[in-house]
């Protein structure tokens, strides 16, 4: 188990110390990509890209799969889980942010209360 | 003691929903325990609103909170997050009270349009809130964005790192 883990560990730590990598990382967090589009885009050949890939996707960062002639590039091995996750993420910030409203409305409330008695004495 | 004291009826928690309405748009929707007028007034006093825009969990701090709640008007919000600062700006479009706010998120090209409508019901007010990106790339970025995929993978080292110096730990006894 140990050696699993430090040998992922040591994939994905030389996946991620490199500025490419981790701007192809940062490229397919917006959308998938084929490999021809992120060798364009970082102004490589196809085989460097495909390297780096490769180094991406042994750490488990990114998936491929080939459609016909091309090679789709997808960030991490469970995207849709981590987009229920970041819904779930989300609903959560506001669900906390939602219950400090109830509370300073609730605070409003007795205030109005409380000025309203006031008032009348 | 009047009448009015009497047994407050207990606060139950209510239930806050996300879902994501179309490739553009999400949706979060909250009942809270109060009046428009009081919601509204939350929404749009920056005293108020800074009170609960930013919950503890969230590990930020708001720095200062600037708003000017009229069509044309301006907001801008700004936080620390461990040692960086971040802000949040942008321009109120439409206002109206104790019905609707809309707002531009203008700090990105691909931030959303936000709509906020405020419904009374027997004294409490139903929030729904909406976001309109400008394309599904947007959204999908906000969403599983380089950022997050970014935090998410360091969070899973640092998980992976806490798991090895424990085994290492019991290695060395």
């Amino acid at each position: 188990m140990v050696q699993y883990a430090q040998a992922r560990l040591d994939h994905a730590f030389a996946a991620l110390s490199d500025a490419t990598r981790r701007g192809v990382l940062e490229r397919l967090g917006r959308s998938d990509a084929s490999i021809t589009d992120l060798a364009e885009k970082f102004h490589m050949t196809l085989t460097g890209m495909k390297k780096h890939v490769g180094v991406l996707e042994q750490a488990g960062l990114v998936t491929t799969e080939k459609i016909g002639r091309v090679r789709t590039c997808t960030l991490g091995p469970r995207r849709l889980e981590q987009e229920t996750a970041w819904l779930e993420r989300y609903r959560q910030l506001w669900d906390a942010r939602f219950d400090e409203l109830d509370k300073v409305v609730n605070e409003l409330k007795r205030k109005e209360k409380t000025d309203g008695r006031n008032d009348k004495e | 003691m009047d009448a009015t004291t009497k047994s407050e009826p207990t606060h139950m928690k209510n239930r806050t929903t996300v879902e994501r309405k179309s490739e553009r748009e999400l949706v979060v929707t909250r009942t809270i325990n109060g009046p428009v007028r009081l919601v509204f007034e939350a929404w749009t006093k920056p005293e108020l609103f800074r009170q609960w825009w930013v919950p503890k969990s969230l590990g930020m701090s708001l720095l200062s909170c600037e708003m000017d709640v009229r069509v044309g008007g301006r907001y801008r919000l700004e936080f620390a997050h461990g040692d960086s600062q971040l802000a949040f700006f942008g321009t109120y479009r439409e206002v109206t009270p104790h019905s609707r706010l809309v707002w531009t998120n203008e700090e990105s090209d691909e931030g959303p349009v936000t709509t906020v409508t405020f419904a009374e019901k027997g004294g409490k007010t139903l929030l729904v809130m909406h976001e309109l990106y400008p394309s599904k790339e947007a959204l999908d970025a906000a969403g599983t964005g380089a950022a997050d995929a970014m935090a998410e993978t360091f969070e899973q080292l640092d998980e992976l790192l806490v798991t090895l110096a424990a085994s290492s730990g019991r290695r060395e006894t």
